[in-house]
């Protein structure tokens, strides 16, 4: 029987995957967008910058800087979601996608609720893929600043799938 | 000669959309604005990609334009005598964005209640007869 691996190696791998998702992508970094990983849960974090604002007098994020973090975590959970498995079955602290980047997942379509004002604070998003078919796939995702259960925003989206090798 | 109501409205709207800071750190453009249209531009940038394979814009970088377009055509409507806040936004993204090409943004507000103010939009590259994204919005009404 196979020993099992060491946790560090298993978590750096899952690290590397996770890494290899979202650096390289320019407007997750304009945005300052980090995501934080327990297991499989990720969870996004937008830290606040002034340059986020919409509304300078009130102050609250703008609308826009809302809907781009939402729509940015829906579609990083989503492809970490299809990522998982391979993960998982590849051994070893690295993890190589291969010669290309996984095709991430394209936006359909979005919709934001604005629940509350975005405070000058940092946000958090965590996103639930509910349904992931071969083509589409439908994702619905929260966020919330200072009470997990005080959403300031939640958003659905529908997303294409990217062609799977074979 | 003196600014009728609706400039004095259009100038405020058009210094309130400038000053937004992240209106100016994704260097929106507002090209035109009154009675409920309000035009804005995205030029091209290269750290607002979201697909490096295919050098495309991301979707939230249009989510952001559409927001800030929608907001301002509300502002310019004669009927919402105050400020606003975006109630939701739908985007629907009917095509990639062209690489290096800038977006333009054009929203309607097509209707004004008493406490709620609709609003339709479109984004284009430089094919004008073939819109990137299109938007519905609904929008506060501050009295």
């Amino acid at each position: 029987m196979k020993r099992p691996e060491p946790v560090q190696v298993i978590k750096q791998r899952r690290d590397a995957a996770l890494t290899s998702l979202t650096e390289g992508v320019p407007f997750v970094r304009f945005m300052g967008i980090r995501f934080d990983r327990r297991g499989d849960e990720l969870t996004a974090i937008l830290p606040y910058d002034d340059a986020l604002i919409g509304n300078p007098m009130l102050p609250a994020l703008h609308g826009g800087a809302t809907a781009a973090f939402l729509e940015t975590a829906a579609i990083v959970e989503l492809a970490w979601a299809m990522l998982w498995e391979d993960i998982e079955r590849a051994a070893g602290p690295e993890f190589s996608l291969g010669d290309t980047r996984p095709r991430l997942p394209k936006t359909i379509d979005f919709t934001v609720d604005y629940l509350r004002a975005g405070l000058p604070r940092d946000a958090y998003a965590r996103a639930r893929v509910n349904r992931s078919g071969r083509r589409y796939a439908s994702v619905h995702v929260e966020a919330w600043q200072d009470n997990r259960d005080r959403l300031f925003a939640q958003g659905t989206g529908h997303f294409l799938m990217p062609a799977r090798d074979g | 000669m003196a600014d009728s109501e609706q400039d004095k409205r259009d100038r405020l709207a058009r210094q309130f959309i400038e000053a937004l800071p992240f209106a100016r750190a994704l260097g929106l453009e507002l090209t035109r604005i009154g009675e409920g249209e309000a035009e804005i531009t995205l030029p091209w940038r290269d750290d607002l990609v979201g697909d490096p394979e295919a050098g495309v814009i991301h979707g939230g970088a249009v989510s952001a334009l559409m927001d800030t377009c929608g907001g301002a055509a509300v502002m310019s409507h004669a009927d919402v005598p105050a400020g606003t806040a975006t109630l939701d936004l739908r985007l629907d993204y009917m095509r990639p964005a062209t690489p290096g090409q800038a977006l333009r943004a054009v929203a309607h507000c097509y209707h004004v209640t008493r406490s709620v103010a609709f609003m339709r939009a479109e984004a284009f590259d430089d094919d004008a007869s073939r819109p990137v994204a299109a938007a519905t919005g609904a929008f506060t009404v501050e009295r």
